[in-house]
């Protein structure tokens, strides 16, 4: 069976930008493999005939035409916004050279 | 292309092209570009929470229409996934992309590079949402630690077309990139305005020894909006590979940025920050199931595509270059198709539509789409130099008047009297003046010297404003002198 080591749990916490503790990385780790482990009941079952699952209500085509509706105006687009500026949202300064 | 003596150079592409429809991929809002900044924008493009996007059924029809086009196998069953980042351009911390289960799967397309045909494989080709605009303008105190974003582009529709790692050489790269975009703007599905980014490149590149068939260590440089900057950035990039390589030292697979001032690529992100994405299938969207009927139908609306149209007018007799001049857009084609249909000497329009139109529309800066001449005036004006009714010359000077008035060429030849002369007994007249003004060369003629009648006729057409018909005007002056 998959387990989720500690390395795991820090690499993902990385990716999704979250900072752990000692503790709760322990934690996490734990939670994680119990979670994982009841999954795994899973595979007891004979899956052989059945067709991977893509989504978990049984639709398919659920298709919209291509007509414009009106779209919302600044004011309403940045009323949640932390930060806004000229209609512009605002962000924190993010270079990626 | 052999690089630096003894590299080969191996590239593969991914494209992006935006799919011209009126509303973007999950939501309503208008895909018209350049609108004040956040009013193309709903709460499902700005990802708030809650909002449920729903698929415009006329991207998946696009997508089937350019995969089919593309030669791509076209997938029964499609679906979406999240692919997730942490980049402000959008604002939900994913992208709505498509992973393993894409609705174009391999297909490909014929290059022809100094004669020699290839053929360069597609691995696929998927949907996704484009992403919002950053702007990091500004660098006053207030402003040096944000950024501005607009996410009017933000859920536009793409399709994203991945190649094979089949070219060899920079002009394999570019003749691919050529005949792609021109595809894509036959089948009409992109408007494939490149300056206005509706067209980008990212473009995978490496080096291997010559005669390895191992695939050198690669670099991804995205983003790029233009074929020549595409070349240059290949230079640039091959360039510094080589350099690397011969140094000893190993080329760092990374993602980089092609700098367009300084004319260099720098590293964007290595290996070791790449991103892991953590694909899983969108649960907002249902999956697609495409039935060979709705396949059908689509490819029954593709138009004739360049390829075919080139073969169809080299049949008619245009040479291979003409052909490939006609075609290479698909207004012009439409335009020579569309007079075709009224006038029927290939070769003739051809060298009216390469050659006199053009030059009028180029230097008008105007689209052949705009013309002011019809392709039916066109042809008009061809069939009275075919029936004799004005000379090749005078219907110069008619195209003109046409152009700038926008007339038909019957109604200026009437208006302007610039009807051709072809009635004997009026030209008989005129010829006889001549020959009773220039006795010299009369003589010079009859005593054998041949170029002394083209002083003539040259007088005559001076005498009827260029109006005569040559023809008849030679044979005429000829049976006098005899």
């Amino acid at each position: 069976m998959l387990s989720i080591s500690r390395e795991d749990v820090e690499y993902v916490a990385a990716l999704a930008r979250l900072e752990l503790t000692e503790q709760e990385t322990q934690e996490y780790t734990e939670q994680l493999n119990s979670i994982l482990g009841y999954a795994a009941m899973l595979e007891r079952l004979d899956t052989n005939d059945v067709v991977p699952t893509a989504h978990a209500v049984p639709l398919h085509n659920v298709l919209r035409e291509d007509q414009v509706r009106p779209s919302i105006n600044h004011e309403k687009a940045l009323r949640n916004a932390p930060d806004g500026e000229e209609g512009f949202f605002r962000v924190p300064k993010i270079s990626l050279t | 292309m052999v690089v630096a003596n003894k590299y080969e150079m191996v590239c593969g592409l991914e494209v992006h092209v935006e799919l011209q429809t009126k509303t973007k991929i999950f939501c309503g809002c208008t895909t018209e570009f350049g609108g004040e900044q956040n009013t193309h924008v709903c709460p499902v493009c700005l990802g708030m929470p809650g909002a449920l996007p729903v698929l415009n059924r006329e991207v998946v029809n696009y997508a089937i229409k350019a995969g089919l086009a593309l030669n791509c196998e076209i997938a029964e069953f499609s679906k979406f996934d999240r692919k997730n980042y942490f980049y402000p351009d959008l604002s939900k911390n994913y992208q709505t992309s498509q992973f393993d289960l894409p609705i174009c799967g391999k297909g490909g397309l014929e290059i022809e590079v100094d004669g020699e045909k290839k053929w360069i494989g597609i691995t696929r080709a998927h949907m996704e949402e484009d992403a919002g605009k950053l702007v990091h303008s500004g660098e006053t105190i207030t402003t040096s630690n944000a950024s501005s974003v607009d996410y009017n582009r933000a859920g536009v529709p793409l399709l994203e077309i991945v190649s094979e790692p089949d070219m060899r050489s920079i002009p394999e790269v570019l003749a691919y990139l050529e005949k792609l975009v021109q595809i894509l703007e036959y089948t009409e599905v992109s408007d494939c305005r490149m300056e206005q980014g509706s067209v980008r490149f990212d473009i995978n590149v490496s080096l291997r020894p010559i005669g390895s068939t191992d695939l050198g260590i690669r670099t991804e440089t995205k983003n790029l909006n233009s074929f020549s900057s595409v070349r240059r950035c290949m230079e640039y990039e091959v360039a510094r590979q080589a350099r690397v390589l011969d140094a000893g030292e190993k080329v760092v697979q990374e993602t980089r940025t092609w700098d367009e001032g300084q004319g260099v690529t720098l590293t964007l992100r290595s290996k070791e920050e790449a991103h892991d994405y953590r694909y899983f299938p969108e649960p907002d969207l249902a999956p697609l199931v495409i039935d060979r009927e709705w396949v059908e139908g689509i490819r029954k609306t593709l138009p004739e595509l360049p390829d075919a149209r080139r073969a169809r007018l080299q049949e008619l007799g245009l040479s291979a270059y003409d052909a490939g001049v006609i075609t290479q857009s698909k207004a012009l084609s439409d335009y020579f198709d569309a007079a075709l249909s009224h006038y029927g000497d290939a070769k003739t329009l051809a060298n009216w539509v390469m050659g006199d139109v053009t030059r009028l529309l180029n230097s008008n800066q105007c689209g052949v789409v705009d013309s002011p001449i019809s392709a039916t005036q066109l042809a008009e004006l061809l069939g009275l130099i075919e029936k004799g009714t004005i000379s090749g010359k005078i219907a110069k000077s008619v195209l003109e008047e046409m152009y700038s008035t926008s007339k038909d060429a019957s109604t200026i030849v009437k208006e302007k009297g610039l009807a051709q002369i072809s009635d004997e007994g009026a030209l008989l007249g005129i010829i006889d003046e001549v020959i009773a003004k220039n006795p010299q060369s009369v003589e010079d003629y009859r005593a054998g010297k041949d170029r002394a009648i083209g002083f003539l006729v040259g007088q005559i057409m001076k005498a009827t404003k260029g109006q005569a018909n040559p023809g008849l005007v030679n044979k005429l002056l000829k049976e006098k002198l005899a």
